[in-house]
């Protein structure tokens, strides 16, 4: 199960990931980061508190969009993963690739 | 020893999750390596129902899982055109960047998780062993 919902902020974008991304659900997290890239976020803020696993399928749909967001110059920072998905990021080396903050107030400040 | 059938279907990975879940629990092994252990096993079997079977929920994989004082064995079997893990090399995270493909990254998480993949095929039947070692305690 997975759900997504957004947020709109004043100057930023919340998307707020709940659940389990596998291969069968994907899509939706490619169809939701587009969302909001057409509707011209430029600071995306990724709440995975509640995300209790992520495959591949997930971190590569993140993977395919940060040619993108810096082309267009959009800022995205993931906050408040729970140990065992931030653990996920840091095998692969994606924490080096894109920004991982504890909670929501590091990474609204990480965007400055 | 624990058996699933998996049928071919993205669908089912949550009760492939939840099977082994249930199963890695009988090991004195922490959330975090329980939840490696969930993810390395999926990678391989999503990437069978994607890329062996083309997700026809017809056909089925089946996983053997064998918990021993040492190591944990998962063996996977299917029949069909096989997919050699060992094989496939996995490209580069720069490449996987530029190039903007959203695959390659889970083959990537099995052999960095796993301590041995073992690969075997007749041409029919396929079978995929991943294994890991335990700590002595």
């Amino acid at each position: 199960m997975l759900k997504i919902e957004n947020i709109d902020q004043t100057d930023h974008m919340v998307l707020q990931l709940s659940g389990e991304i596998d291969a069968s659900n994907s899509v939706d997290l490619d169809a939701a980061i587009q969302d909001m890239i057409s509707r011209g976020a430029k600071k995306i803020l990724v709440d995975g508190s509640q995300l209790e696993y992520i495959s591949s399928a997930g971190l590569g749909v993140f993977m395919s969009y940060l040619e993108e967001f810096h082309e267009k110059d959009i800022q995205i920072v993931i906050y408040g993963l729970l140990e065992k998905v931030h653990q996920v990021f840091v095998i692969l080396g994606l924490d080096k690739l894109i920004t991982i903050k504890n909670n929501q107030q590091d990474a609204l400040e990480a965007m400055l | 020893m624990n058996d699933l059938k998996l049928y071919c279907d993205t669908q089912k990975l949550a009760s492939l999750r939840g099977f082994l879940n249930n199963t890695l629990q009988q090991t004195n092994l922490n959330e975090i390596e329980i939840h490696q252990l969930i993810l390395a096993v999926e990678e391989v079997c999503a990437n069978m129902i994607i890329h062996s079977h083309s997700c026809d929920p017809d056909t089925y994989i089946n996983l053997k899982t064998e918990i021993n004082d040492n190591t944990i064995i998962f063996e996977i079997k299917d029949m069909g055109k096989g997919f050699n893990l060992l094989e496939y090399q996995e490209p580069e995270l720069d490449e996987v960047v530029k190039t903007k493909r959203k695959g390659g990254l889970g083959i990537m998480l099995v052999k960095k998780i796993m301590d041995k993949i073992e690969f075997e095929s007749n041409g029919v039947k396929n079978t995929c062993r991943l294994i890991k070692e335990l700590k002595s305690k």
